[in-house]
């Protein structure tokens, strides 16, 4: 126990700033009443949803839950049930074989919801594009109202889209 | 003699993979695979392709088997006829073949005769029946809507036996596959794995590319291993074209590779801690692994080093003053990983949870053909870069990690040994690293040209073959991933645990969903 203690005291805080948001993120206006996303600002459930990813963006999702990105002192966490979930988070191509669970996925999730699309593939298809296998993009199956590109997208980078989706500011037009 | 007992005429394929191919017959091909399973050898890969628009007489298809022996890799080819596409099954032999055959149907229409389970694997309705996508003539406009299908699991009979669909989407965030466990109170009696959820495509879209820019897309077969592949499919590019990189883009191509797996082991040991309800180590690894894909970021200008490794060389280097830092934090990572692991061994609740824990005995990974890091904690003692050390590894001299136990707790012992000895190849590769040119000029490709690559990534040994088509396009290329072989023995190794240790078991293997689906 005294080496578990010994190794917290001497890691200590790492803590950084969070982004600001990127109004040039967003990818349709804004559904949500601002009243509403000032509420889900400070406390954000997130379904992570892979729909069809090399995994790439799924490490950096994992990296975005490390102590330097301290996102639960942000209000946001990661739930296990699209029901409990204010807002989808989706990487990858839609591959043609999660079509159907990215959509059961979409519509168990709770009005009102929010959608990032997550890396290049999520955003355009990517380098996998259109095909007999790929959807292409989130956005040619469920309705995306921020997109982050980056292959994969830092941390930070997706950090930024998440906070940009839940700005109040820009919401209401 | 690569496969001892048989006289076949054996073409080395030049470059750095030590490997060669021969034709068969389809008396030949069963075989051979018979010879090496005898001679305790391992089937790496299976895969087929479309030669009908070559073929000078009956139109034919390939199909392709990658065994590793003991002088390297014994590649064979049978020529399947267009009026009978059908080949011998494997799957008697190596086990691991079934679905690698059942994927070969699904994507190319030539099936293996006499298998006993022929269901779909990667087609779950985004193509009809009697479509096949790696054919040559095949249309993705005419396709009819996405139709997803049932699957027959096996289900279990029997009192108080119930069954728990898992996914595809699962708690966490990692990637999706359906699992279906049969269990009797909270024992496993049965899991069965249903995959190919994240099939794009990939072998197909590799067509769309030339030979010098694949490079990019093998590097997003997984991205966890995305040095590994993109090494592979560099080897094979280089094999085919005759090109042999300068020596310092071999020695970079060895560093990304250890950064790699230094990075995946720090994450994988956390996650690990944590699925035995141990926060601290997520917290810990995680902090340690963010700094290295900081130091990738600031030395290499990407974090998880995509896009690095091309064929003919490399595209980035260090200088001095990054060697010394890359130096300094190997030493800082390595201090504190040593920390770590003394507080895991210390930990009596923790080690309670991974030891004896979804145990794959050395006979099981051995009948199964186990491979790569969970192999060797499974006394397969298999490491390519100490079998068949390519430039640098022989002089490097790697120590091989390994243990008989089988269990998580082996799993943990071999990702810290792997991380220790890689930690200290970073140094030495920091250190000993010769000057010169990073790549080399890449001629164009002949047409039907062919190589094969083959590295052991963080996982086990990522695989690349590769055939070039007219205009230095690429006509087909399969790369593989070694989840294939490892996904069947997960559903050994967690008969007769409890299902709240499956989430344990399986991370403690970490295997690519995207590999394996393609």
């Amino acid at each position: 126990m005294i080496r578990i203690l010994r190794q917290i005291a001497r890691t200590g805080l790492v803590s950084e700033a969070a982004p600001p948001p990127d109004e040039a993120l967003r990818a349709r206006a804004p559904e949500i009443q601002a009243e509403i996303l000032a509420l889900l600002g400070r406390a954000l459930a997130i379904r992570q949803v892979d729909a069809g990813s090399c995994n790439g963006c799924e490490l950096e999702i994992h990296a975005l839950n490390n102590p330097y990105y301290n996102l639960e002192g942000l209000g946001i966490r990661f739930v296990a049930s699209p029901r409990h979930a204010d807002m989808l988070l989706v990487t990858g191509p839609v591959a043609k074989n999660m079509e159907p669970a990215l959509r059961i996925a979409w519509e168990a999730t709770p009005d009102p919801k929010l959608v990032v699309a997550v890396g290049d593939c999520g955003c355009t298809g990517g380098i996998f594009g259109e095909s007999y296998a790929s959807c292409g993009k989130v956005a040619n199956v469920i309705p995306v109202d921020v997109t982050v590109p980056g292959c994969p997208p830092t941390p930070l980078a997706i950090l930024q889209g998440i906070l940009t989706a839940v700005t109040a500011r820009a919401a209401g037009g | 003699m690569r496969i001892p007992g048989l006289n076949l005429q054996w073409k080395a394929l030049p470059g750095e993979a030590p490997a060669a191919i021969a034709a068969v017959g389809e008396w030949q091909w069963t075989e051979a695979a018979r010879l090496v399973r005898e001679g305790g050898g391992r089937l790496v890969a299976l895969w087929g392709a479309d030669h009908r628009d070559l073929a000078e007489d009956e139109d034919e298809y390939s199909v392709y088997a990658a065994y590793a022996v003991k002088d390297g890799l014994a590649v064979v080819e049978l020529l399947v006829p267009d009026s009978a596409p059908a080949f011998p099954d494997l799957s008697g032999l190596f086990p691991a073949a079934g679905r690698m055959q059942r994927a070969l149907f699904d994507l190319l229409g030539i099936g293996a005769a006499g298998a006993a389970d022929t269901r779909p694997w990667l087609r779950h309705g985004a193509w009809p029946e009697g479509a096949f996508p790696l054919r040559r003539d095949f249309d993705a406009a005419k396709l009819p809507p996405n139709a997803f299908t049932d699957y027959p699991f096996v289900r279990v009979e029997g009192d108080g036996v119930h069954e728990i669909p898992v996914g595809p989407i699962h708690a966490g965030t990692i990637e999706p596959g359906h699992f279906r466990f049969s269990i009797v109170g909270e024992k496993v009696l049965r899991l069965e794995a249903r995959l190919g959820y994240v099939h794009k495509g990939i072998d197909k879209r590799f067509e769309a590319f030339t030979v010098a820019e694949g490079f990019r897309l093998a590097g997003r077969v997984s991205g966890d291993s995305t040095v590994a592949f993109a090494w592979a499919y560099a080897q094979a590019a280089e094999s085919l074209l005759g090109v042999v990189p300068p020596p310092r883009a071999r020695w970079l191509r060895a560093m990304f590779l250890e950064r790699e797996r230094v990075a995946n082991h720090l994450g994988d040991l956390g996650a690990l801690g944590n699925d035995a309800a141990f926060g601290f180590a997520l917290a810990q690894f995680m902090r340690i692994k963010e700094d290295w894909l900081r130091e990738n970021a600031a030395v290499f200008g990407h974090r998880m080093l995509m896009d690095l490794v091309v064929p003919g060389g490399v595209a980035r280097a260090f200088d001095a003053a990054q060697a010394e830092a890359m130096i300094a934090t190997s030493h800082a990572v390595e201090r504190e990983a040593r920390e770590l692991r003394a507080i895991f061994d210390e930990h009596a609740g923790l080690q309670d949870r991974f030891l004896t824990t979804g145990r794959a005995t050395p006979e099981l990974a051995r009948a199964l053909g186990l491979t790569g890091l969970a192999g060797r904690a499974s006394g397969q003692a298999c490491d390519l870069r100490v079998d068949f050390p390519a430039v640098p590894y022989g002089e490097l001299a790697v120590r091989k990690a390994g243990s008989a136990a089988g269990d998580v707790a082996a799993r943990v012992a071999v990702r810290f040994d792997e991380l220790l000895e890689s930690l200290r190849l970073v140094r030495a590769i920091a250190l000993a690293a010769p000057d010169g040119e990073l790549a080399e000029e890449l001629p164009a490709p002949r047409p039907q040209a062919f190589g094969v690559g083959w590295v052991e990534g963080w996982r086990g040994e990522a695989f690349v073959a590769l055939e070039a088509g007219e205009g230095g396009m690429i006509r087909r290329c399969h790369a593989h991933d070694p989840s294939w072989q490892n996904w069947p023995v997960i559903e050994h190794a967690v008969i007769g645990n409890i299902v709240p240790d499956f989430p344990l078991i399986n991370k403690s293997f970490n295997l690519s969903y995207s590999g394996q689906d393609g």
